[in-house]
């Protein structure tokens, strides 16, 4: 085993657990963001400042009773979770989060802060996302209960609708990037225009931008687009006969995609680990920028109410789509003209 | 063996397992699963023959898009488990006319399939490493198949306004 390898299984290692808390650190910041604008305190009690509470959380998910419904397909009741799950940790194995580094001279090779450098990694995101699908579609229809069954058929027509409208704003920054490649993007986005503005692809794809979070938001099921898991319609949607460590996935793998998210908006739009100092401190920017489209998306959850379901349908096919499609040929004009 | 040569036996054997199986099961929604296991073999085996972005397409458009509508509809229209002696007596595929009907489709593929296996490499095909560039697949698809693509387009067109056709409500006056 090479050095080289090492690091990188560590790194590995590193990704997985960081992604597992990031999932915890969402949960408390999601609570105390929550409170904070409906004007309440939120958890206080388990740790200082509540701070432990995430863990309390897992612990009393853990000692749960793991319950399936009689009628349910017992496979697929089971197989539902860890399909959710999966498909939310690998989406994350081709983000890059930082340039190359030697851990301060320790290894002779410079190590790249990503898991794998896959030349396509664009796409096998926007793959693993629709993988993702099955997991919600699987988990509502195996539980053989009519919420559930909504839910998921809801969550799928939500996801494959907004799906589309996903793809054409990240088509639109690979025709700019002229890369499939998210390193290649990240480069391409280094230096500044006038020496002020830096060169992210956000000022060139502005609508992009905004499809690619709406797009996001409805891809992660959250609200203002959380059908599938409507409370006041649906009790919890997809979810509601899971119980214990198979709904604690489902609720990981939502978290988790929310990060996933807003990584590759960091990556595509705003120029990834491109910062001052870069070279030494690019994976705190990186970090700064996915903690910001973070509390975004807690914000807009806390602040807009929920969509009827046939306005977000309405809104994905007839306003969402066109733009992106009226982006993309925009795009591909421009890069054509002006030779990008 | 090196590892290659075992990747693609292992993802080959996933791809007609997962296949068989998918005309074995009497429960379709394993049958639609299966199938997306079997897409994915397919793009693994893309992957061993060095076209990332043809296995990752193969992933979108088949195992993501298009299995999506397909359990999509399973799940809506709730389709019965295929396993009642009724299913077997009436089911109008199950007469014999029909099956003698779907032996002779088998055995013309078997035929069709074993024409052109013994034809040989002469489609031409690509030169080595362009079917990794994405650039080169837009190119030749847009010009020398250029043709193929607009008559499969004219198709998928007609699919549409098809299904456009047969799913709206006739307006009561």
């Amino acid at each position: 085993m090479t050095p080289l390898l090492v690091a990188q299984l560590v790194l590995t290692l590193v990704v997985f657990v960081g992604l597992l808390s990031s999932a915890a650190a969402m949960v408390y910041v999601e609570r105390k963001v929550a409170a904070f604008i409906q004007q309440r305190i939120g958890p206080y009690l388990v740790g200082p400042k509540g701070l432990l509470q995430p863990l309390a959380d897992v612990i009393k998910l853990m000692f749960k009773e793991e319950l399936r419904p009689r009628a349910a397909d017992a496979l697929l009741f089971g197989l539902a979770p860890i399909i959710s799950a999966t498909a939310a940790f690998s989406a994350f194995a081709v983000v890059p989060f930082g340039g190359e580094t030697t851990l301060l001279g320790l290894l002779k090779e410079p190590l790249r802060l990503q898991v794998a450098d896959v030349n396509v990694a664009i796409l096998v995101i926007f793959a693993i996302a629709s993988m993702g699908v099955y997991g919600i579609v699987l988990a509502g229809w195996s539980s053989n209960s009519k919420y559930s069954l909504l839910g998921g058929l809801r969550s799928s027509a939500q996801m494959i609708s907004y799906e589309l409208s996903y793809g054409m704003a990240l088509a639109g920054v690979l025709l700019v990037g002229n890369s499939l490649s998210l390193t290649d993007i990240v480069h391409r986005q280094a230096g500044t225009w006038f020496g002020v503005i830096p060169r992210w692809f956000i000022f060139l794809q502005p609508f992009g931008f905004l499809i690619f979070l709406t797009a996001g938001i409805a891809e992660t099921n959250r609200a203002p687009f959380d059908f599938p898991e409507a409370e006041q319609e649906l009790v919890a949607g997809y979810h509601t006969e899971y119980s214990s460590m198979s709904f604690a996935m489902f609720f990981l793998a939502e978290y988790i995609n929310m990060v996933t998210v807003s990584a590759v908006a960091t990556d595509l739009f705003l120029g990834g680990w491109q910062g001052p100092y870069a070279e030494s401190i690019g994976w705190i920017w990186f970090l700064v920028k996915v903690a910001a489209l973070l509390f975004f998306y807690v914000w807009m959850r806390w602040t807009l109410p929920r969509y009827r379901y046939d306005q977000l349908m309405a809104f994905g096919w007839k306003v969402l789509l066109p733009v992106a499609v009226i982006n993309l040929l925009v795009t591909a004009a421009g890069v054509l003209y002006f030779g990008l | 063996m090196a590892s290659e040569t075992v990747a693609f036996y292992l993802f080959g054997a996933i791809a007609i397992a997962a296949s068989l199986l998918v005309i074995a099961q009497r429960n379709p929604i394993y049958s639609v699963l299966l199938l997306i296991a079997s897409f994915g073999a397919l793009s693994g085996l893309y992957v061993l023959l060095d076209a990332p972005f043809v296995a990752v397409t193969q992933i979108i458009v088949y195992a993501g898009a298009i299995m999506v509508l397909f359990l999509f509809v399973v799940m809506l229209l709730n389709a019965p488990h295929e396993d009642t002696e009724y299913d077997e007596r009436v089911h109008p595929l199950m007469r014999p006319g029909p099956m003698r009907f779907g032996a002779a489709l088998a055995l013309l593929l078997v035929a069709e399939l074993w024409w052109a296996l013994g034809r040989g490499g002469d489609s031409g095909g690509f030169p080595a490493g362009a079917v990794a560039s994405v650039g080169a697949i837009g190119r030749s698809l847009f010009t020398d198949y250029g043709f193929a693509f607009e008559v499969t387009s004219i198709l998928i067109l007609v699919a549409m306004v098809g299904a456009v056709v047969l799913a709206r409500r006739e307006e009561r006056r």
